[in-house]
């Protein structure tokens, strides 16, 4: 059973990253390598509002989050912008030096020991039903499904999600319909940039913080791959699917596999059924 | 003799029929041209013909071979060549090097004779660069051949989708609204061209074309379209004085 | 400006297109045999070093450059090509037949690599490469009775008809003619109907397949090529640094084969030296800046792939074509003074038309 919270928990996480990169790539076709980086960078933001200037752990969520959309955003605004409809392969390469750059900023700022904060979950631990599960683990699985049931209102129900998704399929036809796309990009990359600051915190009870933390995104494609590349409930489910598949390989198989079990999963998703689960892809109309 | 037979042809996207219940025959050395006005299923119809599409009905024959399940990339070798309606050449290419993909189709060198670069493998290489010379004296692009197909004009770059499509040296060619964009000079080239590749070079045409003062002028038969349906089928004349014919371009009588 | 007047279908197809071809490599194929004459061992050591980067530079070239496809684990292929070598000369196979066997082995992983990936859009090959190279370095890790594990592997220098090369200078002229050797066959396969078929998948999928190109077959050659040579290069850098480990072949590799490859420009063979040359040179670079650095800056683990990072980010919003590509700008302003337009180079504005309908 502990296998089983800890499983999905973790697989949570990898869901949340993959959420924030599907989110991109469903609108502006790029491929964000550095979303791992960016989980990274939002648990740093967050550890120092709440670690080291003693916000109250909420507010500082509160305000890490905004800090951290506010990043995407600019982030947006100042590089990406510039190479869209680009060949992937540059984009591709972009997005994994800028991946690079944090981290390496990342040392600079806050040096390389695994380090964390308190948090209101912390060694704390719940019983359900005779069960007893780590708290940390639960809040990272009510947070996830809130924050999806929340993202899905947005996209469905609102004109700014519609207009995303417009924005998506076709750039220059979206402009022609008067919607800012420009604007609207850097408003998914803040949402993502926040979706992964979300990922991170949540995390942090559970694995220190420190400039690597970011190479778990590398599995978040993983989780993007099995649940479909664009799709967003696909991709918290695959990401359930593998963090699942991994806690249950560590448990029973031989060393060395858990660390493979990802990419054992996502090469045998991509050989029998590449589109995922929920697949987004079709033919171009020639 | 018939070269060319479809029967019974049809494919659904999902509830959508985009090709329904559509038979015909192309003889050979005639040019057959496919009307209609738009989302009538013509250009679906090439994309099954070149085997981009699977039918979900219906079979395709073609020189006396069913092709109904040949993989894409064995129509060409098979004699069957097309151009794309919204040009889809190599970009980052020169004219030349579009029109030598073309040959690919007749590619006889191995894989260890081209990396050595061997004399068989040069002689071969040179057969192939004659051939492409022979295509584009046909149609007058020795002056665009070395330069790259995102500079070349519209008009020009609809030529070369046609010179690539004839240097796979097809018995069939597929022609996707040729005129398309072309002024009425270019209009006329492309009419002249088009006689000489079905009497110079005696390959048969399919053709979807709007423009009806083309398609009067170059075609042997014509098939009306409308709705994924066969409408009417015979000569230029007849087809165009069709009543339903007339009726699906211009809507019926109230 | 030279115009060159063609007078045989022959001048269309050979490589050195004019005598100035001829005069200007062969100028540089002199000074590059004769470096180990100029040179003291240390820097003939580095040169040797920018060679291999240079052959799997090309490797990657090949892939990313000419067919399209970007592989994000190309450290795998040094690592399968060096091991694969190392371990066959230690059995005993002499090196004249370790040395292709292990360039075999790895193109033909590669070829298994691409035939899952090959169905779906580029995207999906990177993130399957990278895949790859995670579970290849689980493999080596793993596998200790075959590859010792941590322990690594020592590899002696390579033997050919029982003299051994332990000479530095030795090793770099026998990377040079491997280097030169690959060159020639790469541009061999870009001229034919092979390289054709490659680029022509790179540009337009669909029609590739109309004019009788088979998509997938092609691919999976890109990939045994590219990945052939990348082993070849593997099989060296073990000679070069006598021992192998897991962990000499890591992501910053495969992060410096990119570099190579975005900083040299894409597409080009003289990308891929050029590409080499940074490469090699920017450690030199680094250590010299890090004397300027402020400490914090300086001493932080993640430094190297950091600015590494940043270079690349530059490049591809600045220079797109590369070192090889600021080149041909500068060699067209001499060439065609004082016409030269700056437009001539300047990109189309493009706009983000959705790769899903593909």
């Amino acid at each position: 059973m502990q296998i089983l919270v800890s499983g999905i928990a973790q697989g949570c996480v990898y869901g949340l990253i993959a959420l924030g990169f599907v989110l991109i790539y469903k609108a502006t076709e790029i491929v964000n390598f550095a979303q791992g980086d960016m989980m990274m960078l939002g648990a740093f933001t967050a550890l120092s509002f709440i670690g080291f200037l003693g916000v109250d752990y909420w507010l500082g969520f509160f305000f890490a989050i905004l800090c951290m959309a506010v990043f995407g955003y600019l982030l947006d605004k100042i590089v990406l912008r510039y190479v869209i409809g680009q060949p992937q392969f540059a984009i591709v390469i972009l997005t994994i030096s800028l991946g690079f750059i944090f981290r390496a900023v990342a040392g600079i700022i806050w040096g390389h020991q695994p380090i964390s904060f308190n948090t209101p979950f912390t060694n704390q631990i719940v019983n359900l039903g005779g069960v007893i599960i780590a708290q940390e683990a639960l809040s990272i699985i009510v947070g996830t499904v809130l924050l999806a049931i929340l993202l899905y209102i947005f996209f469905t129900h609102t004109k700014l999600g519609v207009a995303m998704q417009a924005s998506s399929q076709n750039q220059l036809a979206a402009y022609y319909m008067g919607i800012p796309v420009k604007v609207i990009f850097s408003l998914i990359w803040a949402i993502s940039a926040g979706v992964s600051t979300v990922a991170g915190v949540l995390l942090s009870p559970i694995s220190l913080i420190d400039a690597e933390m970011g190479f778990m995104g590398i599995k978040a494609f993983a989780a993007a791959v099995v649940g479909g590349f664009g799709s967003l409930p696909g991709a918290l489910l695959g990401g359930a699917i593998i963090g699942l598949s991994e806690q249950l390989a560590g448990a029973y198989l031989p060393a060395g596999f858990k660390q493979i079990t990802a990419f054992v999963i996502m090469l045998a998703v991509l050989t029998i059924r590449p589109e995922g689960l929920f697949a987004q892809i079709q033919r171009k109309k020639v | 003799m018939s070269l060319f037979r479809a029967d019974n042809l049809a494919i659904h996207f999902g509830g959508i029929k985009a090709v329904d219940g559509v038979s015909f025959e192309v003889h050979k050395g005639e040019v057959f041209t496919l009307v209609g006005p738009n989302g009538a299923g013509k250009t679906t119809i090439f994309n099954l013909i070149s085997r981009i599409y699977d039918p979900t009905h219906g079979t395709l024959h073609f020189d006396g071979h069913e092709i109904t399940e040949v993989p894409p990339h064995v129509i060409a070798k098979l004699g069957i060549a097309r151009t794309f309606q919204n040009i889809e050449l190599f970009e980052h290419a020169s004219v030349l090097q579009n029109l030598l993909i073309g040959r690919h189709a007749h590619r006889k060198s191995h894989f260890l004779g081209e990396l050595f670069f061997t004399k068989a493998t040069r002689a071969m290489e040179r057969a192939h660069r004659e051939k492409a010379e022979e295509i584009i004296e046909l149609l007058d692009l020795a002056h665009y051949r070395e330069q790259m197909i995102a500079n070349l004009p519209y008009g020009v770059r609809k030529v070369v989708e046609v010179a690539r499509a004839l240097c796979t040296e097809p018995k069939l060619l597929l022609l996707d609204e040729p005129a398309s964009g072309l002024n009425v000079e270019e209009t006329e080239d492309m009419a002249f061209w088009i006689d000489d590749i079905k009497n110079d070079l005696g390959v048969t045409i399919i053709m979807v074309e709007h423009d009806m003062s083309l398609v009067s002028e170059v075609s042997d038969r014509v098939l009306a379209l409308n709705d994924g349906r066969m409408l009417s089928m015979g000569t230029p004349s007849e087809v165009q004085s069709d009543p339903e014919v007339i009726r699906a371009y211009l809507g019926g009588d109230a | 400006m030279r115009i060159l007047f063609k007078t045989s279908y022959n001048d269309d197809i050979r490589l050195m297109k004019h005598g100035g071809y001829l005069f200007w490599y062969g100028l540089l194929l002199i000074a590059a045999f004769s470096a180990p004459l100029l040179l003291d061992d240390f820097y003939i050591g580095e040169l040797a070093q920018v060679v291999i980067f240079a052959i799997a530079g090309l490797g990657l070239m090949v892939l990313v450059g000419f067919s399209g496809q970007v592989s994000l684990g190309h450290a795998a292929f040094l690592a399968i090509g060096a091991y694969t070598n190392a371990l066959l000369i230690q059995a005993g196979t002499p090196f004249l037949i370790a040395f292709p066997v292990a360039g075999v082995v790895t193109a033909l992983s590669g070829a298994l690599i691409s035939l899952p990936a090959n169905r779906m859009t580029g995207l999906y090959l990177a993130i399957a490469t990278l895949a790859f190279a995670i579970i290849v370095e689980q493999i080596l890790v793993r596998w200790e009775s075959v590859t010792g594990g941590f322990q690594g592997v020592a590899v002696d220098a390579p033997d050919l008809f029982g003299h051994q090369l332990w000479n530095p200078w030795e090793l770099y002229l026998l990377c040079l003619v491997v280097l030169i050797l690959v060159i020639l066959g790469v541009l061999n396969i870009l001229r034919s109907p092979t390289g054709r078929a490659m680029v022509a998948i790179r540009d337009s999928e669909v029609s590739a397949q109309s004019m009788g190109v088979n998509i997938a077959k092609y691919k999976t050659i890109a990939f045994s090529i590219s990945a052939g040579i990348t082993g070849l290069a593997g099989a060296l850098m073990g000679h070069k640094f006598n021992y192998l480990s897991p962990d000499t072949f890591n992501i910053i590799i495969s992060v410096q084969l990119l570099l190579m490859v975005v900083v040299g420009g894409l597409g080009s063979v003289h990308g891929a030296i050029y590409g080499a040359i940074f490469v090699g040179a920017l450690p030199q670079i680094l250590a010299l800046a890090r004397d300027v650095l402020p400490p914090a800056v300086a001493q932080t683990a993640g430094l190297e792939p950091g600015i590494f990072g940043l270079i690349m980010v530059l490049f591809i919003l600045f220079e797109p074509l590369g070192l090889y590509g600021r080149w041909r700008k500068i060699k067209l302003y001499f060439d065609i003074f004082p016409l030269y337009r700056k437009a001539t180079f300047k990109r189309q504005k493009a706009y983000l038309k959705t790769e899903r309908m593909k």
